[in-house]
Formats: C-alpha cells, sequence, structure tokens
C-alpha cells in the first residue's frame, strides 16, 4: 500500500514524538502510584489550573499537528516515470490551513480589509492608469461592495457562527455531562447541577466554559478567515493569522526542547555532586560557576554564529529550507539548554545534600545497597518535584526567550516563521505611516495568551508539589 | 474555686482540614490557682499544645477557630477580646516559652537586645533602663557573665542557655501566668534539670502561676502541684500531684504511669496500651479511650462518661460509678511468665563475644581557606572501647553531642574511623571494603531514631523490606511468604506491604524499620535512639518488641540512648560517654545501682523521678559540655565536676577497675 506522500520527519519531530513518549510515559507511572497522583489531583480542582490546561492542550495540539511532516507526490505523466516528491515539506497544519497559506495578497493589508493597503497604479479597462487602492485578491473579494456591505456581512458571519458555536457548546456539555453521570452514578440532573455548581472533584465548570469559549472564538475565526484576513497580512502578502499560528510549534519547541536537553545535564550533575562530594563536587561547581559567569546572550550569539558559518560553507548538506531551519533550531535549543541547566543543577545539588543524609539512605547503605540503586531509587524520586516544578516555571521563560533572541538576530533562522521573527519585522513596519501594527498584534496575543495560561498551570503545580502549601 | 487565676470552661478549638473537622480541644474546663503549677500531660496529638495556643489566643488562622467556651483570666473572658487588646495582655500577663529553643530567637539580633525590645514594648521602659533591666533579668535566670552575653547572638550560646534567654524574655513583662510548652524535652537531662530548678526557683520569688505542658511523667512529678491527663482532645482526669502518682483513677493515667520503663521491670514485658490515639475528625459516640482500655465494657462504647468530682480533682470515666468492672492485671503476670523463661534460656547459653570495639577514634578535619588546609580536628570520637556478647544489649548513654551516634555509625562502617579497630567475630571491619563489606553488611545493621526519616517516602513498603534481601542476595525460598511472617512478628498485618509509609503512625513505622533489618537476618542491632521519637505507649510497644525479638533470635544490641530509665530497664551493660570517651563501663546493675564518676553520678541524680515518695538529691552540674574541637585539658568533665581536685585538670584520668567488671576513668579511684 502506498501513499501519495512521503513522510518526512524533521530532527525537531523525533524530539516531539520522544518527549511525548516520555510524558505519556511518565503519566503512566504516576497513575498507577497513589501518592503521586495526589498532588495532580489538586491540580485538577483549581478551575484556573484547568482553565489554563484547556488553553494550552490547545497550543499543544496545534504544535503537535505542525510537527507531523511530509512531503507530497508529484503528479506523473505515466506510470514508468521514477517517483517524483515536492521539494516543499509540509506540515498536517498546512493541510488544514491550506487555504490561509494559499491566500497570498501582493503585500500589506489591514485585518478585515478588503482594499490593499498601499495605493497602486491600476490600468483600467480603456487604458487609463489611476493610482488607488485596489481590491484583494482574496480578502472580502466576494463582496460587490465593500463598503457597504462590509458590516452587515461580518455581522451576518460573526452571529451565525457564533448561535451554531453556542449550540455546539451545548451539546458537548450534555454529552460530557451524561458520561460523568454514568461514572459517578448519579443522575443527569443532579450531576448538572453540580458541575454548574462548581461541586464536582475536577473543576469541570470551568473546564466546560474554557472549551466553549474556545469553541465559538475558533468557529468564528475559521469562517472569518475564509472570507477576509482576519490578522490581516504581511508584507509578502502572508495572511498573519497563518504565521502565528505557525509561531505556535516554534514556540513550543524552544520552550520544551530545550528542557528536555537541560534535564539531563542537570540532575546528572546536580545529583553527582551533592551524593558524591569531594572533588566530583568541586569539579562540577567549578563548571557551572564559569558556565553562569558567562553573559548568556553572548554566548548564544558566538554558537549560533558559528552554525551560521557551518551551515552556509556546507549548503548541500541540507536538503530543504525546512531543513536547515530547523537544524538551526534544535541547535539554539541545545544552546539554550546548555546555559539554562545551571539553576536547577544547583537546587538539586543541594536537595541531595540534606537527602543523603536522610537516615532512609543511611538504611540503604547499611542493607548493602550499591550507589546507582540509592540515586535512581533513593535521590532521584524525591528530588523530582523540584524538578517538575522547575521545568514547567522555566517553560514561559525560554518561549520569550525565543522572542528576544530573534529580535536581537541571533535566535531562529529568518527564513523559519516564529513570533520572535514577527516581532523583528513589526520594528520596520511600526516606523511606517500610517503605522502597520497587525502582525505585532498577532504575535503579542498568541504569545501572551501561551505564556500566562503557562505561568498559571506553574504556579498550580507549583502550589501542589511544594510540601509547605500541603494540606490546605 | 473562684479564686483561681486562670479558669478555662469548656473550651472548643476546632480545625477545618481536607479530613473534615478536627476536633483538636473538645471540651476543655480547668482552674490554674495563683502561683502554683499546673500541669498538662499527654501523649502527642492529644491538644496540649492547642489548649496553650488557645489560651494565647494564637490559634493558626485560618484553618483553626475557639468555638465556644470562656477563657476568663482574672475574671475577664478572653475570648470576646480583639486582637488589639490581646496583643497587650500577652507578653505582660500572660507569657509562653516553647519546646525548641533553637528557632524561638531570632538569630540576627543580639540576645540582650531582643530582651530589651520586649521590655521596651511592655513596659514602656526607656533604652537605657531596657538595657539595664535586660542584664538583670540575665542574670535572674542564671546566665553567668550576663554583661557580656547581651551582645552576643543567639548562634553563639548553647541550647540550654537559649532556653534561659527565652524564659527571661517570658519574665520581662512580669507575667502572672507562664505557659511552659515542653521546655525541656529538647534539652539533656543536666540541662533540664538545672531548667526546672530556674522555674521552680522562680516561681517561689514572684507567685507567678505556671500551665507546664509536657509528656514526660518524670517532670510532672517533680514541678507540678496539679495534673490534668489530656487524652483525645478533652481531659479525663484531674488530680492533686501526691494523689495523682499513688492512686491515678482513669485507666489510661493508670496505663501511662506503668508502661515507663525502670529497674522494677526489669526482665518482664512492659505494661501497654494498645493502638494509637483515635483520630480527632470525628464524633465520639462513647468513651474515647474505649478501644484501648482494658476495662471497657458496653456501656463505654455506647455512652460518653460524664465528668466524677472527688476530693482533690475527678476523673471522666464509668468506672467511677462502677468500681467493680476494674480490670484485673491479668494479662500482665502471662506475659511476664512468658518473658521471664525466654530470657532466662538466653542467660545459659554459653556467651561469645560477638563485636569488640577497641581505641576507636573519629576525628572529622576543620578545612579553612582556598585550599582547604587542616586546621583542626573535631574529635567526636576519642578512643572508645567496648565489646558485645551475643545476645545481649549494651547501652551507649551520654547527653547530646558527645559522640554516641558517631560510634554507631563508625561500627557500621558509614563513616571511616581515623584509629583504632572494629571487629565482629574477629574480622576487623575497618580492614574490609567494596564488596567484601558489603557481603558482612547483612550481620549489622541500624534502627534509626526518627521513623518518619527513616523510610523512604516513594517505595512501597514490600519494596523496603525487600531491598536488603535483594542486594545482600539473602534466601529467603520462594514467593513472598517470608515477607508476610516477618510483618507479622512485628506486629503488622501482611497488607502492609502494598502500603506506602506516610500511611503509618509513628510506632507502626518504627516497626516497619525493625523488619526492614530483621529481614536480612542480623547478629548485632545498633539502635539509635529507637524509642525517643515515640510516645510513652507506643515506646513500651517498640521495647516489648525489641525484647522478644532478642531473645527469640539472640540478637545483640547496641542501645545509644539517653534516657536512663529505657536503660535501666532494657540493657545488660551500660557505657557512660562524655565528650568522646567513655567515663564509666560496667554492668548495669552495678553501673546505676553504684556510680562511680561524677558525671554518672550526676546524671543520674537529674533523672526527674516519678516516684514522689523518693526524695533524691539532685548533684548540679553547671556549664554545658564544652567543644569537641578544643576540649579541655586534663579530664574532659573537670570545668564542671563538683569533686574536681588539681590533678584533674594536669591529665587524663587512667581506668581504674572494681569487683565485678566495672571499670572508671577518675582520679577519685586512681589511688585505691
Amino acid at each position: 500500500m502506498s501513499f501519495p506522500f512521503q513522510f518526512e520527519p524533521l530532527w525537531t519531530d523525533w524530539l516531539i514524538y520522544l518527549l511525548l513518549v516520555l510524558v505519556l510515559g511518565f503519566f503512566l507511572y504516576v497513575s498507577g502510584k497513589e501518592h503521586l497522583c495526589a498532588p495532580w489531583r489538586q491540580i485538577r480542582r483549581r478551575p484556573l489550573a484547568m482553565s489554563a490546561l484547556v488553553l494550552l492542550g490547545c497550543y499543544i495540539s496545534i504544535g503537535l499537528m505542525d510537527s507531523v511532516h511530509f512531503r507530497k507526490e508529484l503528479p506523473r505523466a505515466d506510470t514508468r516515470q521514477e517517483l517524483q516528491y515536492d521539494p516543499e515539506v509540509l506540515s498536517l497544519l498546512d493541510v488544514v490551513l491550506e487555504r490561509l497559506k494559499n491566500n497570498v495578497e501582493r503585500t500589506y493589508s489591514a485585518p478585515f480589509a478588503a482594499y490593499a493597503f498601499n495605493k497602486e497604479m491600476v490600468e483600467g479597462p480603456d487604458g487609463t492608469k489611476t493610482r488607488v487602492y485596489p481590491r484583494l485578491k482574496y480578502g472580502g473579494a466576494h463582496l460587490t461592495n465593500p463598503d457597504t456591505e462590509r458590516g452587515p456581512d461580518l455581522l451576518l458571519l460573526v452571529g451565525e457562527r457564533a448561535i451554531f458555536g453556542l449550540v455546539i457548546v451545548v451539546l458537548f456539555s450534555a454529552l460530557v455531562i451524561l458520561i460523568l453521570s454514568q461514572k459517578h452514578q448519579t443522575p443527569p440532573g443532579e450531576m448538572a447541577r453540580k458541575v454548574f455548581r462548581g461541586e464536582t472533584e475536577t473543576a469541570w465548570r470551568a473546564i466546560l466554559f474554557t472549551l466553549g469559549l474556545l469553541f465559538i472564538l475558533v468557529g468564528i475565526a475559521a469562517s472569518l478567515s475564509v472570507k477576509y484576513h482576519l490578522f490581516g497580512t504581511d508584507k509578502v502578502g502572508q495572511d498573519v493569522l497563518y504565521l502565528a499560528l505557525k509561531g505556535i510549534r516554534t514556540g513550543l519547541v524552544i520552550g520544551t526542547l530545550t528542557t528536555l536537553v537541560m534535564l539531563p545535564f542537570a540532575i546528572f550533575l546536580g545529583i553527582s555532586a551533592g551524593f558524591f562530594r569531594g572533588k566530583v563536587d568541586d569539579a562540577i561547581q567549578y563548571l557551572y560557576t564559569t558556565l553562569s559567569s558567562i553573559p548568556g546572550v553572548l554566548l548564544i550569539a558566538a554558537s549560533v554564529l558559528i552554525l551560521q558559518v557551518y551551515m552556509d560553507k556546507n549548503a548541500d548538506a541540507f536538503a530543504s529550507v525546512t531543513e536547515r531551519a530547523d537544524i538551526r533550531l534544535l541547535f539554539l535549543c541545545l544552546i539554550l539548554g546548555m546555559t539554562s541547566w545551571i539553576g536547577l543543577c544547583r537546587m538539586l545539588r543541594g536537595e541531595t545534600l540534606k537527602l543523603r543524609e536522610m537516615e532512609y539512605v543511611q538504611a540503604a547503605k547499611t542493607l548493602g545497597v550499591g550507589n546507582q540503586r540509592i540515586i535512581t531509587h533513593y535521590i532521584l524520586p524525591n528530588v523530582m518535584h523540584l524538578v517538575l516544578i522547575a521545568v514547567v516555571l522555566d517553560f514561559s521563560g525560554l518561549v520569550l526567550a525565543e522572542a528576544v533572541l530573534s529580535y536581537v538576530g541571533v535566535g531562529v533562522d529568518p527564513a523559519m516563521i516564529s513570533w520572535g521573527n514577527m516581532i523583528n519585522s513589526a520594528r520596520l513596519e511600526l516606523a511606517r505611516e500610517p503605522v502597520v501594527w497587525w502582525s505585532l498584534s498577532a504575535a503579542f496575543v498568541f504569545m501572551f495568551v501561551l505564556v500566562l495560561a503557562a505561568n498559571v498551570f506553574s504556579d498550580a503545580v507549583r502550589d501542589a508539589f511544594d510540601p509547605r502549601l500541603r494540606g490546605r | 474555686m473562684s479564686q483561681g487565676l486562670l479558669q478555662i470552661k469548656d473550651l472548643k478549638t476546632w480545625f477545618t482540614t481536607d479530613g473534615g473537622v478536627v476536633r483538636a480541644v473538645d471540651g476543655v474546663s480547668f482552674d490554674i490557682p495563683r502561683g502554683k503549677t499546673f500541669a498538662l500531660v499527654g501523649e502527642s496529638g492529644c491538644g496540649k499544645s492547642m489548649t496553650a495556643l488557645s489560651i494565647m489566643k494564637l490559634v493558626p488562622q485560618p484553618a483553626g477557630r475557639i468555638v465556644s467556651g470562656q477563657i476568663l483570666l482574672d475574671g475577664e473572658d478572653l475570648c470576646p477580646l480583639p486582637e488589639v487588646a490581646m496583643r497587650g495582655l500577652r507578653g505582660n500577663r500572660i507569657s509562653m516559652i516553647f519546646q525548641e529553643p533553637m528557632t524561638s530567637l531570632n538569630p540576627v539580633i543580639t540576645v540582650g537586645d531582643q530582651i530589651r525590645e520586649t521590655l521596651e514594648y511592655h513596659i514602656k521602659l526607656d533604652p537605657k533602663a531596657a538595657k539595664t533591666r535586660a542584664i538583670e533579668l540575665l542574670a535572674l535566670v542564671g546566665i553567668p557573665d550576663p554583661q557580656e552575653r547581651y551582645d552576643e547572638y543567639p548562634h553563639q550560646i548553647s541550647g540550654g542557655m537559649k532556653q534561659r534567654v527565652m524564659i527571661a524574655m517570658a519574665l520581662s513583662g512580669e507575667p502572672d501566668l507562664l505557659i511552659a510548652d515542653e521546655p525541656t524535652t529538647a534539652l539533656d537531662v543536666t540541662i533540664q534539670a538545672q531548667i526546672l530548678d530556674l522555674l521552680r526557683r522562680l516561681q517561689k520569688e514572684r507567685g507567678m502561676a505556671i500551665l507546664l505542658i509536657t509528656h514526660d511523667l518524670g517532670v510532672v512529678a517533680e514541678t507540678a502541684d496539679q495534673v490534668a491527663v489530656m487524652y483525645a482532645g478533652e481531659i479525663v482526669e484531674t488530680a492533686e500531684r501526691t494523689a495523682f502518682f499513688a492512686n491515678p483513677r482513669h485507666p489510661y493515667s493508670q496505663k501511662l504511669l506503668s508502661s515507663l520503663p525502670g529497674n522494677k521491670q526489669r526482665g518482664e514485658a512492659l505494661e501497654m496500651i494498645r493502638g494509637t490515639v483515635p483520630a480527632l475528625n470525628r464524633v465520639f459516640q462513647g468513651c474515647r479511650f474505649a478501644n484501648r482500655c482494658d476495662s471497657a465494657w458496653e456501656r463505654c462504647e455506647q455512652e460518653v462518661p460524664q465528668w466524677a468530682t472527688f476530693e482533690t480533682g475527678g476523673v471522666r470515666c464509668h468506672l467511677a460509678e462502677n468500681p467493680e468492672k476494674a480490670a484485673k492485671p491479668l494479662i500482665k503476670q502471662v506475659l511476664v511468665s512468658a518473658q521471664g523463661e525466654a530470657v532466662s534460656s538466653v542467660s545459659e547459653n554459653e556467651q561469645q563475644e560477638l563485636l569488640r570495639v577497641s581505641d576507636l577514634k573519629v576525628h572529622f578535619p576543620i578545612q579553612k581557606g582556598l585550599f582547604k588546609r587542616v586546621v583542626g580536628h573535631v574529635k567526636a570520637v576519642d578512643g572508645v572501647s567496648l565489646a558485645i556478647k551475643q545476645g545481649k544489649t549494651v547501652a551507649l548513654v551520654g547527653e547530646s553531642g558527645c559522640g554516641k551516634t558517631t560510634v554507631g555509625k563508625a561500627i557500621l562502617q558509614l563513616i571511616s574511623q581515623t584509629a583504632g579497630s572494629v571487629s565482629l567475630e574477629g574480622t576487623d571491619l575497618s580492614t574490609l571494603s567494596g564488596e567484601s563489606l558489603r557481603k558482612r553488611r547483612s550481620d549489622f545493621q541500624i534502627i534509626f531514631q526518627d521513623p518518619y526519616s527513616s523510610l523512604n517516602p516513594r517505595m512501597l513498603v514490600g519494596d523496603i523490606l525487600k531491598e536488603g534481601v535483594k542486594a545482600l542476595k539473602i534466601d529467603h525460598g520462594e514467593g513472598e511468604t517470608w515477607l508476610d511472617q516477618l510483618l507479622e512478628q512485628v506486629g503488622l498485618s501482611p497488607d502492609a506491604k502494598h502500603r506506602y509509609p506516610h500511611e503509618f503512625s509513628g510506632g507502626q513505622r518504627q516497626r516497619i524499620c525493625i523488619a526492614r533489618v530483621l529481614a536480612v537476618q542480623p547478629k548485632l542491632i545498633v539502635c539509635d535512639e529507637p524509642t525517643s521519637a515515640l510516645d510513652v505507649s507506643v515506646q513500651a510497644q517498640v521495647l516489648n518488641l525489641l525484647k522478644q525479638l532478642q531473645s527469640k533470635y539472640r540478637l545483640a544490641y547496641l542501645f545509644i540512648t539517653h534516657d536512663l530509665s529505657v536503660v535501666n530497664y532494657f540493657a545488660d551493660e551500660v557505657a557512660v560517654m562524655y565528650l568522646g570517651r567513655i567515663v564509666e563501663y560496667g554492668s548495669v546493675e552495678s553501673v546505676l545501682g553504684n556510680p562511680k564518676h561524677p558525671y554518672t553520678r550526676a546524671l543520674l541524680s537529674a533523672v526527674p523521678q516519678v516516684d514522689p515518695e523518693k526524695k533524691r538529691k539532685i548533684i548540679r552540674i553547671e556549664g554545658d559540655l564544652p567543644s569537641p574541637v578544643n576540649p579541655p585539658k586534663g579530664c574532659y568533665f573537670h570545668p564542671r565536676c563538683p569533686q574536681a581536685m588539681p590533678v584533674c585538670r594536669e591529665e587524663y584520668p587512667t581506668l581504674s577497675r572494681f569487683d565485678g567488671h566495672h571499670e572508671t576513668s577518675c582520679f577519685l579511684y586512681t589511688g585505691e
């Protein structure tokens, strides 16, 4: 059986799959252990955290869709011809957003505009040339007279979709309540009352509310973006909404893969330093104090520039632009990871110093348990909560760091779609008159929602795992 | 009794938690007369401290609240008073000292300034007068050189000194009532004797009332005028001191008194209270003690007992109306005979020396500067020799900081020794290393003091028990039947193996620790204060278990403790340690019955006695344990010794032997 496309995962894709497997494995492991489940159950009770989790889930699913890459098969004249694939690497998200991706205007256009942002020379049917704002190719193309028709059209679309969305939300909520009432053996009416009063164990009211809001917003956006450019278009006429959605993957990759790089360093070095002490401790401490005294941005800039030179010299090594950009993204994750393990490493060293003197570790030693097993079975499980807290807290910082680095010019590849690059290009756009504000705003809104959700969620995680706040 | 200074009437302090409403204090009433000491006794978790905090109105907010009741101080109810008014009362009329002197002082302010601040605040003295007064107070609580001590920071003074400073601070407002919440629990016996002395003296001089909260019946017997026993949030008995110790009325009080270990019970099983204090998050149908009481009958389960008044107090027990139902101490005698046989059978066996420690030294280097130059040594253990025979118990006694735990860890090869040898059945353990040491590890094991930190919280109990068996490849045969037997042997149900340590109480955890050790079939167990974190009744359970296992498996114990009453009950031989060295060593009868070394005598005399008839003369020893970095020249004990002679300052005394395996290092006997 053959598919009309070739699966073409990038380096970062593989790592994302690995991360996914690790996370799933972790949750499977946790679900079997009562004492590990308890903090998560506490998070489940918090409405704000659950709303944040829904938002994060939405981002993550978009990011995952954007991480399935393939190349389409090119049409062949006859079957004897060798199979050829499109050189352009597409992702699942590109397929879903095909209309958005292909509705490319010539250059800037404002959100919901039907006319271009700049005046252009247009040749009339009679041969006269006039400078006017030409009609856009796709934005509002279905209208005959945009000036009068656009407002009612927008209203109609929004209203129609909002009502449709509401119906879906009500149906979905009813379904959830039915399932819940089955599970808890309570009559559906009783269950519904409990959910809407926020009396359920899991904060279902908040989840349903957030999901409902998302349904409606996505529904409206989906119908509008087909006929208009919801967030306008950028300099080369690409739909900004498409760019912002593609930026999600970049942000998530930076936020998560960096921690994947950082964790082995932090955990291995931190625990070794604390557990073995002496010379090992001295060496590791020396290493991280030295590393932390080099300005991080400088280190990143230098490494990225080195990579840039290497890539320019070995241009043949990369099959496509996407692959090239991807290698640079991965490298950025690596180098960010190298500079950000120090804080966690220090914390783990301190905690291990404390734990190794704990009586249960001493008891294990007298029972003849080997060092390796002591580290994996006695120290590591007891510092895991610190690791988890650090990872979740670092995530939002890393997403923001990408934006800053791209703005400075040492971030991801300029060809890669990322919020940092959008903000970087906005530097010039903001200097124009009238101002092109929409790409900056779009990047800002998407990043803001992600970082806010991550922060709210990480707060909940910290509270749940902090032993001092237990039992409240 | 309307002349009472403080009257508590039906006080209820409840806590709202995830597990429901916890009735920490549930209808407590008592009177404290002026100038008297009122002791509140009970096991941990029965609401003693919460009663004290309620009186101060310092109940942790917002979880806890005083639900109902009256707290009358000189007839004025404190409950409706606003926080502002309470602030004026605290420190002025009611003061409080806490258990942990180490954390009760602000570490970045000098002790003098801390007292001065309270003085300036409470009695509005100007700074200069306040300073003079602070120095007076320091002198009053028996701190030598108060002028110099005034400018010292809390970390520069010892624990006993800190508690004195706390008392000085509590006295600064000249309170009518001093609440002392376990004031000496964290201190050594010699220091405890000093502090109790001080409290008695201050009470006599100032006529203030003291509410003494403690779990130590010895302390109660020596200081209290009135005793109230608390159990599960309510007071079950109040009485005058002498009446209480002569004739405790409530079964719980009786059990508490009889579960105290001591010389009388040697060779017998200790009386113990089965089970643990019930959870307080429910409403009780009957008597709260019913499920642990030997005398309980149907009425106890169904009906809450009412308060019955006697001439010097009262009791909350159905036995007051039905005295004929009281249980006869039948069960105990059965245990005694079974135990007695077991013990004698061991003593008939030929006795083989299991462990010999000779001239053991453990010095920790003090490093300084960039290149970690060694500038000195902490001589934690400085020449300790002892021997343990199979099936016997040697107790190692001493104050905290004298190096007894270090001896234990050095024997287990957890820390490397500086000099000397530890030989187990003739093999010098210090010459073994790596794999060969690991193979021997099953022979010697340790039980730690704190049952909460000695079990890995992330492992199932079953896995914890299997850990050593796996690592040391001990053959228990196929299957897990050995695991169930082991758990049953230490008094736990076999399904405990599928649970996590946090689901168990302190006593049960200590049983798990014992099971973990037994799983590898050791010959020697070092018990490092195994019962000092436990309540008296639970302590009795654990000691009984250890005794039973000893007679069954001929285990040898090195019993490290500071509690001489446990030694008296449990040990065969005793070694008294002071500053890294053993000062007296011999059989329990001769050392505790006829102590030779002045330190042993002082230590023995400082232990509070439960029996109020027995008048003892406390040999006061001044000051604290010197630093092991530079021990005093000559005999280490001479700066604190009441019988010090000039020669004691010059050199360390040699060993003097007495008849019947009893030796001491003291110049008092070198001439003989």
